[in-house]
């Protein structure tokens, strides 16, 4: 190999090289800024928050508070929002990851009668945003008696114009042949699905899970129209419920313990998908 | 083991007619050579054999038994593509054994008809890489070794050289060749290369436009072609094609075909044409010496290599045996020498 000096792209060294650094390091610190204030508000006392000036250094309110929150909360226990949360997250991205695939699967290999048609109308629903057919999906979803219910949280959100197209293009990629030899190997078409066609899609499938889970799991406007239910709520619209309507007094502690809670499971997952997350972005392994 | 026929075969895609009804019988063990410039259907013919292409009209019998409708599976072939077609994420040995696997082939079994294929396709330390970490050569022959321990009726090669390197493609074609005769199977065959044609077949198809133009031996085809289009593309450098006007004593009417090998160089006013050197390409054992004729077509002789090459320019005439010149008619087929 060429030496230890060939990390990455940074060849570049001296003065200019550390005001760089210390750019991009003032830039950090100047985003996490209110997610450290965030978090330091939420391990100290209500009344600490309220008199100013507002602390600087995390207090020793950590566990009350974040205890608090996920047991009792505002409204609804903070675990039982993030239960919610994470159901509605991982039904909408599985749920569209697996239509999309089997949508994507149909329109690429297989010759039927209105092919083009079908897969027009799949790419014309990608200009119609869920804000846009709420009213009429509300009363569907209100009609098969799925409000207040998961799968009233996921079913409306999980057909996807977009991962079906992005699939589609990546079928397209994979050589004709490669379904031929599958063919004279002896494998039906879902086998072929299943032992060729998946494991080649599994960056794709990864990258698209994790924006699809945080897509799912940032949902506000429809949980809210939705779940009249605290204990439906998920934790993103639960977080507003927990402002107080009137003179009521806002439990700013673990309002903000709550919010450190919500951000916790997408960092996790795309921490912990990151390598095939960037590998599916970059690269496609044919 | 298995005997092939395909009777009065057709492909049209649409209205466009593709294949124009082929028939050959293929005996057991043979090994056939498809050959023709890009565009004749010669990968649509062989496609049909497979399966993979729906038979228009005729029948394709493998072992006597019609096979038009049966899924390539249940005709008990096995194909070799020209992109190899490996299964990119599967391990050499999965990508060997997938086949069986869908058979439910017993484990054990699985394992060892991939041991002994691998064996005998040298791959033994290779079967737990990826394709992606095979060469070129190696990864074709990944492709027949998932072909072999299916131990099909029939082999189907799609172009199988053509991604190789000109060295590698030598090799290769011997070993395919040596393999075919151990394991005796049924064997047909795509190239556009009539080299690969002329060295591995026991008979080769020349087709032309969806027309097989001549079925037989390699050295029959040579010495013998049918129609003009098989004289022009088997053999290297191509036949010279003159009017019969030019040829003193050739039927009116026809073409005149004369390979460069037969032909030799005299000097002018002895010759049967006469003609100026435009080029010589000297190639060691063999020079090719490129002549403009007085009527202006071209003509190429290939003379040895340790004769001396006459100069640019240089007038000669050109001589050749009369029972090597070739006669075809207005429709390109051949004509029987008087």
């Amino acid at each position: 190999m060429a030496g230890r000096e060939q990390h990455g792209m940074v060849q570049k060294r001296g003065v200019g090289h550390w005001f760089t650094h210390l750019g991009l390091i003032i830039g950090v610190l100047i985003i996490f800024f209110p997610i450290w204030l965030a978090f330091v508000a939420s391990t100290v006392t209500q009344p600490e928050i309220v008199h100013p000036p507002m602390p600087l250094w995390p207090g020793d309110q950590f566990f009350n508070n974040y205890r608090d929150a996920l047991v009792s909360g505002v409204n609804a226990p903070v675990a039982k929002m993030l239960l919610n949360s994470f159901v509605m997250a991982m039904g909408i991205a599985l749920g569209k990851i697996l239509i999309s695939l089997l949508s994507a699967f149909a329109i690429v290999y297989f010759r039927f009668p209105g092919r083009k048609v079908f897969f027009w109308l799949i790419f014309l629903t990608l200009m119609l945003p869920v804000e846009v057919r709420i009213v009429p999906t509300y009363e569907v979803v209100a009609g098969f008696g799925m409000l207040n219910s998961y799968s009233g949280l996921i079913f409306p959100l999980i057909a996807s114009a977009t991962a079906t197209f992005l699939f589609r293009q990546f079928f397209m990629t994979v050589p004709d042949e490669l379904a031929e030899a599958a063919r004279v190997d002896g494998a039906r078409p879902m086998r072929f699905f299943w032992d060729i066609l998946l494991p080649m899609s599994r960056t794709n499938i990864a990258a698209l899970f994790v924006i699809l889970f945080i897509y799912g799991w940032n949902q506000y406007l429809w949980p809210l129209l939705i779940t009249t239910d605290p204990s439906m709520n998920t934790i993103v619209m639960g977080i507003k419920q927990m402002f107080p309507s009137g003179d009521d007094i806002a439990d700013w502690p673990v309002i903000m313990a709550t919010s450190i809670l919500a951000m916790l499971p997408p960092i996790i997952v795309v921490i912990s998908m990151q390598k095939l997350f960037i590998r599916g972005l970059v690269d496609s392994e044919k | 083991m298995a005997t092939v026929k395909l009777s009065n075969l057709k492909k049209s895609f649409g209205k466009t007619d593709v294949i124009h009804g082929v028939d050959i019988d293929i005996s057991d063990g043979e090994f056939i050579v498809i050959v023709g410039p890009s565009g004749c259907g010669k990968s649509t013919l062989l496609r049909m054999v497979a399966g993979l292409e729906t038979v228009t009209s005729g029948e394709v019998q493998i072992n006597g038994a019609g096979v038009n409708e049966m899924e390539p599976m249940d005709r008990n072939i096995a194909m070799v593509f020209q992109n190899y077609a490996l299964y990119p994420h599967m391990k050499v040995f999965d990508n060997m054994a997938y086949g069986l696997k869908i058979a439910k082939t017993p484990k054990a079994e699985i394992a060892e008809r991939v041991q002994s294929a691998a064996k005998l396709l040298q791959l033994e330390e290779y079967l737990m890489r990826k394709p992606r970490e095979l060469s070129g050569g190696q990864r074709q022959r990944v492709a027949m070794g998932r072909a072999i321990v299916r131990k099909p009726d029939v082999f189907l090669f799609d172009e199988p050289l053509s991604n190789l390197d000109a060295k590698l493609r030598v090799q290769m074609r011997l070993e395919i060749k040596q393999l075919q005769r151990s394991l005796g199977v049924t064997s047909l065959y795509v190239t556009h290369d009539q080299v690969e044609a002329m060295t591995l077949a026991d008979r080769m198809i020349v087709m032309n436009g969806g027309i097989a133009d001549q079925i037989g031996a390699p050295l029959e085809v040579y010495a013998n072609p049918q129609t003009e289009f098989v004289a022009g593309f088997i053999g290297s450098p191509a036949t010279n094609f003159l009017p019969a006007a030019l040829v003193s004593g050739a039927p009116a009417g026809t073409t005149v075909g004369v390979r460069p090998e037969h032909a030799t160089l005299t000097t002018p006013d002895h010759g049967l044409v006469e003609g100026q050197v435009s080029y010589s390409e000297a190639l060691g054992s063999e020079t090719l010496v490129h002549l403009r004729l007085s009527s202006d077509a071209a003509f190429t002789v290939r003379q040895n290599g340790m004769e001396p090459a006459p100069e640019e320019g240089h007038a000669c005439g050109v001589l050749w045996n009369s029972s090597d010149q070739m006669h075809f008619g207005a429709d390109g087929r051949r004509i029987a020498t008087p």
